[in-house]
């Protein structure tokens, strides 16, 4: 059973490996982004599971207990979701000026708008 | 007056002036500002390498908090180096985008462009400055994220896919990088990159610190854009707007270049890259793989900016050779190499900006005599496209004299042809545009053309004389990456 002792580690991997499939594999912009939403979180999962100590509590200081989680990796993940949203924000804010130029936020469809635009430009010149 | 507070006013001076030029609804007023700024980081980044190569290490408490437990700033000979490039390009440039932006962007973005512009500018100098792991992550995501929005602006369509196909590629890496930092943290409870470097020692045989570099050496390739995660790099240089173009060539490689010698030199430390784990014999192959596509793609380019794009993944691939020499002359010359590659590519692309606002277009079939007419910017260019060959007298001679030097004396012969190959190549696609540009005639409708305005032309000379300056006077460059490739082999301290 020692999967199991780690479980939390395969759960991220999993996550992760699901998140950079939909991002390889999906043609579609919102889509995209969700898988790279999910891998980004998936690491954050892996971060924060490594604060908890065995047996520990929530830091909080109180003469009750003496063993505490480690509050590190929250805090810092605290920062990294901060991140993963304003790179959401700014992937989402893309699609929608894409969507306005293009009328479409499909990859191959933009790949055959551009070549056709570069079919175009040659021929005029 | 001490070093103070100097080195985090290097990084906080752009990152609370951003916010401020949005408020500076005019574009003039948005723009002196900006130029303001990046002048006074420039007097900084000066002073702060002026003490670092007297004095040692400069060491900044982040709000008194004392390091490993605090953020500290920590300066030494490599990235006062390193600030020192970013702040002359982004110095340079300023006054360059006025007529430059003016023209590429809609007037009611100005003062957005300029803040975003001063954001990426923090996110370079931060992710340089800190001595902190986790604080290269955010400070990467800054640059990055503002990097996007800037590409982003570029005058066509595809400059929106180009930025959103950069966003998925540089967030990975990103990531990648976290996951690294974040095995680091867990195999040593610390984040300080000096204490880091001397905890590692006692886990360096764990398979957590091994799946670190990995990591992290895969999260810094995409930022440098080595072959083959260079994917995004073509499409954003071209279609960023001219400036910009300029900035991020001349200086966000770089820093993904900085970012490579901290990680494997002062964290791992050589013994664990090269002699543990195989770095050398996967960084070395990629390098030359880079160093032969990247130019013999950019050969076939007809659209300049695309051009130089690919030959800029060439000239990466001699920056991450000298890398993987490990040795104290590859490391002279990737460092000396960082520094000339971003003043010929930051002039080149500002030049290329000239002709985007003369010529309105970049491709090679409109250049057609065009040296007669805007003989300035057609000079400027050409004598870059020297530098990148390495003809002696220009600084690419430089850093491929370190180059060869480096691999003959690892007894890798077959390397040192194929950086003089590469060179070659380089003749090909230099020669391709001096023969436009300069033997073909005019058509007739090009009477009208004249030479780029002043303020664009200083600029972009500036630049390629200093590249050609540094070409001659070599002691200056050479002794500073002789100190860093000093500081980055030796004893950690």
């Amino acid at each position: 059973m020692e999967i199991l002792t780690h479980f939390n580690y395969w759960a991220a991997i999993a996550l992760a490996a699901i998140g950079l499939y939909a991002v390889i594999a999906r043609q579609n912009m919102v889509k995209k982004l969700i898988g790279l939403s999910l891998f980004q979180t998936a690491v954050f999962l892996l971060f924060i599971t490594t604060g908890k100590v065995a047996g520990g509590t929530a830091p909080i200081l109180s003469p009750d207990y003496t063993l505490y989680s480690n509050p590190l990796p929250h805090v810092l993940i605290l920062t990294a979701i901060v991140v993963s949203v304003s790179t959401l924000a700014v992937g989402l804010a893309l699609t929608i000026t894409i969507k306005r130029d293009y009328g479409t936020i499909e990859e191959d469809d933009i790949q055959a708008a551009d070549a056709k635009g570069h079919g175009e430009e040659a021929g005029k010149t | 007056m001490s070093a103070g507070a100097l080195p985090i006013l290097q990084v906080v001076l752009p990152l609370i002036a951003a916010p401020l030029c949005v408020l500076l609804r005019r574009s003039g007023l948005a723009w002196a500002f900006t130029t303001l700024i990046t002048w006074c980081l420039l007097a900084i980044s000066i002073l702060l390498l002026i003490r670092v190569m007297a004095g040692g290490v400069i060491s900044y408490r982040l709000g008194g908090w004392a390091p490993p437990f605090g953020i500290e700033y920590r300066l030494d000979a490599v990235n006062c180096f390193v600030l020192l490039i970013i702040c002359v390009i982004a110095a340079v440039v300023a006054p360059y985008m006025r007529q430059s932006v003016a023209r590429e962007i809609p007037a009611p973005r100005h003062n957005i462009f300029y803040a975003v512009y001063l954001l990426a500018l923090t996110g370079l100098l931060g992710i340089t400055a800190t001595g902190d792991a986790f604080n290269i992550y955010v400070f990467m995501e800054i640059s990055s994220l503002a990097s996007y929005v800037l590409i982003a602006l570029g005058p066509s369509r595809q400059a929106r896919t180009a930025a959103f196909q950069y966003l998925i590629v540089g967030t990975i890496g990103a990531t990648f990088l976290l996951i690294g930092i974040g095995l680091l943290y867990t195999m040593t409870g610390t984040l300080n990159l000096a204490d880091l470097s001397l905890r590692i020692r006692e886990v360096s045989d764990m398979r957590p610190i091994y799946a670190a570099l990995a990591f992290i050496t895969i999260g810094v390739l995409v930022k440098l854009a080595l072959f083959p995660v260079h994917i995004w790099l073509p499409n954003a240089y071209t279609q960023a707007p001219s400036a910009i173009s300029a900035f991020l060539a001349a200086s966000a490689t770089k820093v993904g270049a900085y970012l490579l010698l901290r990680f494997i030199f002062t964290l791992f430390g050589v013994e664990f890259s090269f002699e543990q784990m195989p770095l050398m014999e996967i960084l070395m192959p990629l390098s030359l793989i880079a160093i032969l596509v990247g130019s013999i793609v950019a050969i076939f380019q007809n659209n300049l900016k695309r051009l130089f794009a690919y030959s800029s993944i060439g000239q990466i691939g001699y920056l991450a050779l000298g890398i993987s020499f490990g040795s104290t002359s590859g490391l002279t010359g990737a460092i000396v190499h960082t520094f000339n590659h971003a003043m010929m590519k930051g002039g080149i692309f500002l030049a290329l900006g000239c002709l985007v606002f003369r010529a309105g277009s970049v491709d090679l079939s409109t250049l057609h005599g065009l040296g007669r007419r805007m003989p300035f910017t057609m000079a400027a260019l050409i004598m870059g496209g020297l530098g990148l060959i390495g003809v002696p007298l220009t600084s690419g001679f430089v850093s491929k004299w370190y180059l060869v030097q480096a691999a003959i004396e690892a007894d890798l012969w077959p390397v040192a042809v194929l950086i003089l190959f590469g060179s070659l190549l380089a003749l090909i696609y230099v020669g391709r545009i001096i023969e436009v540009a300069f033997f073909r005639p005019p058509p007739a409708d090009l009477q009208a053309m004249r030479e780029a305005p002043l303020q664009m032309l200083i600029p972009t000379w500036i630049l390629i004389a200093s590249s050609v300056y540094f070409g001659i006077h070599t002691d200056i460059t050479v002794s500073v990456s002789e100190r860093a490739a000093e500081v980055l082999l030796g004893t950690p301290s």
